[in-house]
């Protein structure tokens, strides 16, 4: 059995005074698609914010590929061979497109070559010079995820890929998870879109007021959608 | 007037922009990445002069040596007060940086005054720049072509490494959001640091190229900085071209009314930020935050 990729026991955070995590436990192995799924203002950003080390206040433990990072600075943990791609993209708007993408460092060998980079997101090419900005909302999310799958991550944490894109962008994010699949990366998602989700997922964490309260795995999802429903609010 | 008077003053005003240029251009990097206003900046040029000249009178280290040591100390001095002080006030309202800053300054010059009062010290010609050359409309002195020649080469220098470098980009970004910068892995916080020395070090190369030609005194900075914060404010704040650029243009609108309009000439720079405060008030180069 190999050892998780990301456990969180006991996780605790806060955002100024306000205490939005309460002991958050989750676990993910290697080689598979964990979802966080739940509703707004759950906590499933801070989590993911928490396991980066961008939240300034948290405490219990998160271990990542073996290595306790409860304390460490976001530079530490990326370098532990973690990929971040933050909600709202984070493209760099005073940088052009390659600038962009060959920003984040090479993190370990076998990541993707440039040319392996293209093939998957053409555009990607056409626009290096477009300053980031200019980029519609699809091809930032590209970007978002095309700049870390170059730098060797074998672990890549992604924070709604597919909010505010038309189905044919979601379903070539959905794409682009499986090719990630592929390669044998690990992943950790948050997704508002649940029929996304379930397609692409091996587990589904259910979060609720900072806090898990269930955890489904793929084949359990068609016989419980009810349950998921009434999490989820649809 | 002599055309020799207009020439003359033309390169006075030349070498006064590239000195407004260094220091604001450091300025704008430090204020871009830190969001601090560095107003210690006028110390630090001063303490650049200051140290070639300690160089050369207690060590006997001429200036070519001072040019790569007096930068290299008024960055380690810089990178030190950016660890120990400025570095607590970043969660702070812009102000406090800039009370700071400005409080810096005053002890580090009240410092010099105490120690070598405000009479001023003088430091030569560096050997092989004495002399010059007469162009026929004008002399040109060699030393102060040198100066106007190695400024452009640093200005331009850091706007190319600035805006089309890997590191420039890391630095772009990380003015950008920091935060997700060193989530991809680069150590922001250092690389914060050593951003504060290089632009401070700015300074101090500019202190050491301006000994020679004015004295080395304890108020040279304060002298110098007022002008250069209206530098800063008219080419619009942050910007790296912006203060390369309207840098040297002052120092030569200053020098040409020097020529036309002596009465002026102290004032023309603060004419200029007033009309460009009322018409653009993020500046030349600016942009609206």
């Amino acid at each position: 059995m190999l050892e998780p990729v990301l456990e969180i026991a006991g996780l605790h955070g806060h955002y100024g005074e306000s205490h939005v995590l309460h002991g958050v436990d989750l676990s993910v192995g290697s080689g598979k698609v964990v979802t966080i799924v739940g509703r707004n203002g759950a906590g499933k950003t801070t989590t993911l914010r928490a396991v980066m080390g961008m939240l300034a206040k948290r405490a219990g433990s998160i271990r990542v590929m073996g290595t306790e990072t409860i304390a460490f600075a976001p530079e530490r943990v990326a370098r532990l061979g973690v990929g971040y791609v933050p909600e709202e993209r984070g493209i760099f708007a005073s940088l052009n497109v390659a600038e962009n993408l060959f920003l984040p460092p090479v993190l370990a060998p076998g990541g993707m070559s440039s040319d392996e980079i293209y093939r998957l997101f053409p555009n990607l090419k056409e626009r290096g010079r477009s300053q980031g900005s200019k980029l519609s909302g699809g091809e930032q999310q590209m970007l978002a995820i095309a700049r870390v799958l170059r730098t060797g991550a074998r672990f890549l944490i992604l924070d709604e890929p597919t909010e505010g894109l038309a189905p044919v962008l979601v379903q070539q994010i959905g794409k682009v998870l499986e090719t990630i699949k592929e390669k044998g990366l690990t992943v950790l998602l948050v997704e508002q879109n649940f029929r996304f989700a379930s397609r692409v997922s091996d587990s589904h964490y259910v979060m609720e007021s900072g806090k898990i309260i269930d955890r489904l795995d793929r084949e359990e999802v068609a016989g419980k959608m009810s349950r998921l429903e009434a999490y989820l609010g649809f | 007037m002599s055309l020799t008077a207009l020439f003359g003053q033309l390169l006075l005003g030349l070498i006064n922009g590239s000195f407004y240029a260094m220091l604001s251009l450091g300025l704008a990097i430090i204020f871009g990445l830190l969001a601090i206003v560095n107003a210690a900046q006028g110390a630090f040029y001063m303490l650049g002069a200051f140290v070639a000249w300690m160089l050369l009178q207690y060590l006997g280290i001429g200036y070519w040596w001072a040019l790569l040591l007096a930068p290299l100390a008024v960055g380690i001095i810089g990178m030190i007060l950016e660890r120990t002080l400025i570095a607590r006030v970043y969660n702070l309202n812009h102000l406090y940086g800039l009370l700071l800053t400005l409080g810096v300054f005053q002890i580090i010059q009240g410092m010099f005054v105490h120690w070598y009062g405000t009479s001023g010290q003088p430091y030569g010609d560096p050997v092989g720049l004495t002399g010059g050359y007469n162009l026929g409309f004008m002399f040109l002195p060699a030393y102060r072509a040198w100066v106007v020649g190695v400024s452009l080469v640093f200005c331009f220098g850091t706007w190319y490494g600035i805006e089309k470098t890997r590191l420039g980009a890391y630095l772009r970004a990380a003015t950008e959001n920091p935060m997700l910068v060193r989530a991809f892995g680069i150590n922001v916080p250092r690389m914060v640091t050593l951003t504060f020395g290089g632009g401070v070090a700015l300074a101090g190369l500019a202190g050491v190229l301006a000994a020679p030609i004015y004295q080395v005194n304890p108020m040279m900075g304060a002298n110098i900085l007022i002008t250069v914060f209206a530098v800063v404010v008219i080419g619009g704040f942050g910007s790296i071209l912006g203060s390369i650029v309207t840098g040297l243009a002052l120092g030569v609108l200053e020098g040409f009314s020097k020529v036309f309009y002596p009465e002026a000439s102290n004032m023309v720079i603060f004419a200029v930020m007033i009309i460009v405060l009322m018409v653009k008030p993020a500046g030349l180069f600016g942009r609206e935050r």
